[in-house]
């Protein structure tokens, strides 16, 4: 279909010579949020890498905004407006805040400009001469998003935004993503916090094991909250 | 010990400690990047100055073109090299990178023996920079005095564009994290192989500017090499500023030596080198890869 | 990321035959082929092989690379030249004595630079080395460009005259035999085991509570006087010791030799040595320019041959019976 930013069809990966993904459909479409679900160490952040071209092998079919991607490197699926926040944020430690943030090349129009982003994270601003190792995990997150928001991606791949942060940040991470959908920004998310994930997607995929085993829809979360809790490993 | 000739070797110290720089620049650039030691590094300084001797010798090429058609010449053998040899051995063990490197430089020089003997072949000073002047304390050549001024200006020329320009945050972005830089949009395959053609132009063009000093000799390479990596070594892999200062500073120390006890001056170099290791072993400069 | 290390596993029935097999082969090879090849240029070769060998300890045993082992070669062979033309040491003391330099040498040069690794070690290893070139070049005995020449070889413990190129080449042979079996025997034992587990994964040795620098530091102690041994010995063969013997180039050649050969197998120096030492003296007689040859040789290892001759060898025939063994068992 022409209005799906992302059509994965029997996508297998591996990491040198361990098979794992097994087979994975997804699909998302223009202006959702959809997240990737499952314990841990099941292959979400794998999907990401698979989708952004940084893994080793992989076969299949990955199309994004229509094109196959399959055989292209990193830097060619980026452009096509795609944008990665992975799950270790990637703040430059040799560069100050504002290098970071201004680092990723300008790729399509229609980015979020600097005032917008300042409003948005007033504290990139208040830290920009501070070297990228000095930020909180906080600051890092937000930096990481910031950065990819200046690109003009349209379609966002973010790895456990909320990791390791504390609530009133998840807020704030919360708070920004709201602001993200209201642009028409695509996303796909990995995140092990269900709670945020439930409150801020539209669906969800749950993956088990390198396979995707079930799609979850916002509306039919309170009746399979068992069945979740038992994929989460709760 | 005259002060002429105290001053006439500082000046050489200054000049060796320049060359010393500039390729241990190139060194640094391509080991933060790969994280590997270009031992051939040596070879395309010696390329660089035969390049300009031979734009004299066949085509009747001068001075001032040399010096910047030689270092494209290094730049397109090294980018070559680069493209079809050398990125096979970057998933590996970075220590195959540094035998790789060996293996070609050994190639290199080896030709080049072959073809030219290891007598040097003599280079003329450029027209308009013969003679010198008297400044009481010692005699100052004007072609050394260009030399040093020239070579000052291309270290912190390189420093600048790495530290100051958005090519050069791209460049030190990728050392730290080539996988996501290319995630970005940024063709950084690409950026090592500028970066890598950079860097041994600039071993290139110090071969150019050694060229009237020191003979245009084959073995000129393996003679600056040894040095260089003992420069490398005292001043950590780290910074590039680092990387310019050691050698500066080492090359001048060197130069000092050869003043007071001329038998021991190969030496001092290694001896700091000792020193340093026993006491700060990342280097002066350096951060732990 | 660790050095590709060709195929050797240290208990297994199968390749331990082949192994006996390929010694009783080296064995008889070792005795008879003075009747057959001129056996000075043996004795250089097996001199070179010994050598080879005692680098492996270090690059294929501990995994590190070493820019400067020639400093032992030639430390060696100048105090054993030394010893046994101006001070009338017999042959036995006078290898000792060389011998015993290179030890010397190698627990200075080890104390500095086994603090380092990898990159930083081999470039260590390179200064250290030119300062011994540069000791060579200097001190009055070494006679710098020309050398200490007509070495005396003596008599083996008063009893054979070693003038006789037969009885050297055999008590060379002998000798480097008996290197060769030590270093078999140290790459075997637990201390070898414990050298192999660090070279893989040193951070987990450290954790478990092994002294690991001076694990380190011991395997450079003894590959350094093996390497002093086969100077020695090279020094009397050939009754000289010069300048080359000490050079850059050298410890270039032993590691092409090792490399060529299969670093981490035990007879891959062996191997790459002969071929090295045969290829040098058969290209030298036809003007081919040796360095050009070697680098490219070099080059062409590194991009597609990194386990060596023998390396390679073993790996397929391991693949070869894993192979046949899978499928009997289904």
């Amino acid at each position: 279909m022409s209005d799906q930013v992302l059509d994965i069809a029997g996508l297998n990966g591996w990491y040198g010579e361990s098979h794992v993904l097994h087979g994975i459909d997804l699909k998302v479409g223009q202006g959702e949020v959809v997240t990737l679900i499952g314990r841990n160490g099941v292959g979400k952040t794998t999907t990401l890498r698979a989708i952004m071209g940084i893994l080793s092998k992989r076969e299949g079919v990955v199309k994004v905004f229509g094109t196959e991607t399959i055989r292209m490197p990193p830097e060619r699926v980026a452009r096509l407006g795609v944008g990665y926040v992975p799950e270790e944020r990637g703040i430059f430690a040799s560069l100050t805040v504002t290098e970071n943030l201004m680092l990723p090349p300008v790729l399509a129009p229609g980015g979020t400009t600097l005032d917008e982003i300042y409003r948005l994270f007033p504290n990139l601003l208040e830290r920009a001469r501070s070297q990228g190792s000095k930020l909180s995990g906080g600051e890092q997150q937000m930096l990481a998003i910031a950065r990819i928001l200046r690109t003009g991606a349209r379609f966002i791949l973010l790895d456990e935004p909320t990791e390791g942060l504390a609530p009133v940040i998840v807020q704030q991470i919360g708070v920004v993503l709201e602001a993200i959908k209201s642009k028409g920004l695509t996303v796909l998310m990995v995140e092990q916090n269900f709670r945020f994930a439930a409150n801020v997607a539209d669906r969800h995929y749950v993956m088990e094991s390198g396979k995707i085993v079930d799609m979850i829809t916002k509306s039919e979360i309170a009746g399979k909250m068992e069945r979740l809790e038992e994929y989460l490993g709760v | 010990m005259s002060a002429m000739a105290l001053f006439g070797q500082l000046l050489l110290g200054l000049i060796n400690g320049s060359f010393y720089a500039m390729l241990s620049l190139g060194l640094a650039i391509v080991f933060g990047l790969l994280g590997i030691v270009n031992a051939a590094q040596g070879a395309f300084y010696m390329l660089g100055a035969f390049f300009a001797w031979m734009l004299g010798q066949y085509i009747g090429i001068g001075y001032w073109p040399s010096l910047v058609l030689a270092p494209i010449g290094v730049a397109i053998v090294g980018v070559i090299m680069e493209r079809t040899i050398i990125k096979r051995v970057y998933n590996l063990d970075h220590l195959y990178g540094l035998l790789l490197t060996l293996g070609l430089f050994q190639v290199i020089q080896g030709l080049f023996v072959y073809w030219y003997g290891t007598s040097g072949q003599p280079y003329d000073n450029p027209p308009g920079l013969t003679g010198g002047h008297n400044l009481g304390f010692m005699f100052l050549p004007n072609y050394r005095a260009w030399v040093v001024v020239v070579s000052i200006v291309l270290c912190f020329g390189t420093w600048y564009a790495i530290e100051k320009t958005r090519l050069g945050a791209y460049l030190r972005a990728a050392t730290e994290n080539p996988t996501l830089v290319r995630a970005f949009g940024i063709n950084v395959p690409l950026l090592v192989t500028l970066a890598f053609g950079g860097g041994v132009a600039l071993a290139g063009i110090a071969g150019v500017l050694a060229a009237p000093i020191y003979q245009v000799n084959p073995l000129m390479g393996g003679n600056i090499l040894v040095p260089v990596f003992a420069v490398v070594v005292i001043g950590g892999f780290g910074s590039i500023l680092g990387a310019i200062v050691t050698g500066l500073v080492l090359g001048v120390l060197e130069g000092f030596s050869k003043v007071f006890y001329p038998e021991a001056s190969n030496m001092v170099i290694f001896a700091i080198m000792i020193v340093v290791l026993l006491v700060k072993p990342q280097g002066l400069f350096g951060r732990e890869r | 990321m660790a050095l590709d290390i060709g195929g050797l596993s240290a208990s297994d029935s199968r390749s331990g035959n082949l192994e006996w097999l390929a010694m009783a082969i080296g064995v008889v090879i070792l005795i008879g082929a003075p009747f057959v090849v001129y056996p000075v240029f043996l004795m250089e070769l097996l001199c070179m092989a010994l050598f080879a060998c005692s680098f492996n300890l270090l690059i294929g045993g501990g995994g590190l690379l070493s820019f400067g082992h020639a400093a032992f070669f030639g430390g060696g062979a100048y105090i054993a030249a030394e010893t046994a033309k101006e001070f009338g040491f017999p042959f036995e003391l006078a290898l000792l004595a060389g011998v015993a330099a290179a030890t010397f040498l190698g627990v200075i040069a080890g104390v500095i630079a086994i603090r380092r690794s990898g990159l930083i070690f081999a470039m260590v290893t390179l200064a250290l080395a030119e300062a011994v070139y540069f000791l060579a070049l200097r001190l009055p005995f070494t006679h710098s460009e020309d050398g200490i020449q007509a070495v005396p070889r003596g008599w083996l413990l008063g009893m054979l005259d070693l003038k006789n190129n037969m009885a050297m080449y055999y008590v060379t042979a002998a000798i480097f035999f008996l290197g060769y079996l030590l270093v078999r025997r140290v790459w075997k034992s637990p201390f070898g085991q414990v050298l192999r587990a660090i070279k893989d994964n040193e951070r987990r040795m450290i954790s478990l509570g092994f002294p690991v620098d001076r694990y380190k530091l011991i395997n450079f102690v003894l590959s350094a006087a093996l390497a002093g041994l086969a100077g020695s010995l090279k020094s009397i063969d050939l009754g000289l010791a010069t300048l080359t013997d000490v050079d850059f180039p050298t410890s270039v050649a032993v590691l092409l030799m090792v490399l060529l050969g299969g670093m981490g197998t035990l007879m891959g120096p062996v191997v790459g040595a002969i071929i090295t030492v045969s290829m040098d003296e058969y290209l030298a007689g036809i003007g081919v320019p040796v360095p050009v040859v070697i680098g490219i040789i070099f080059v062409f290892i590194i991009l597609v041959f990194r386990r060596g001759i023998v390396g390679e060898f073993l790996y397929y025939t391991n693949r070869l019976y894993t192979n046949r063994t899978r499928i009997k068992s289904g």
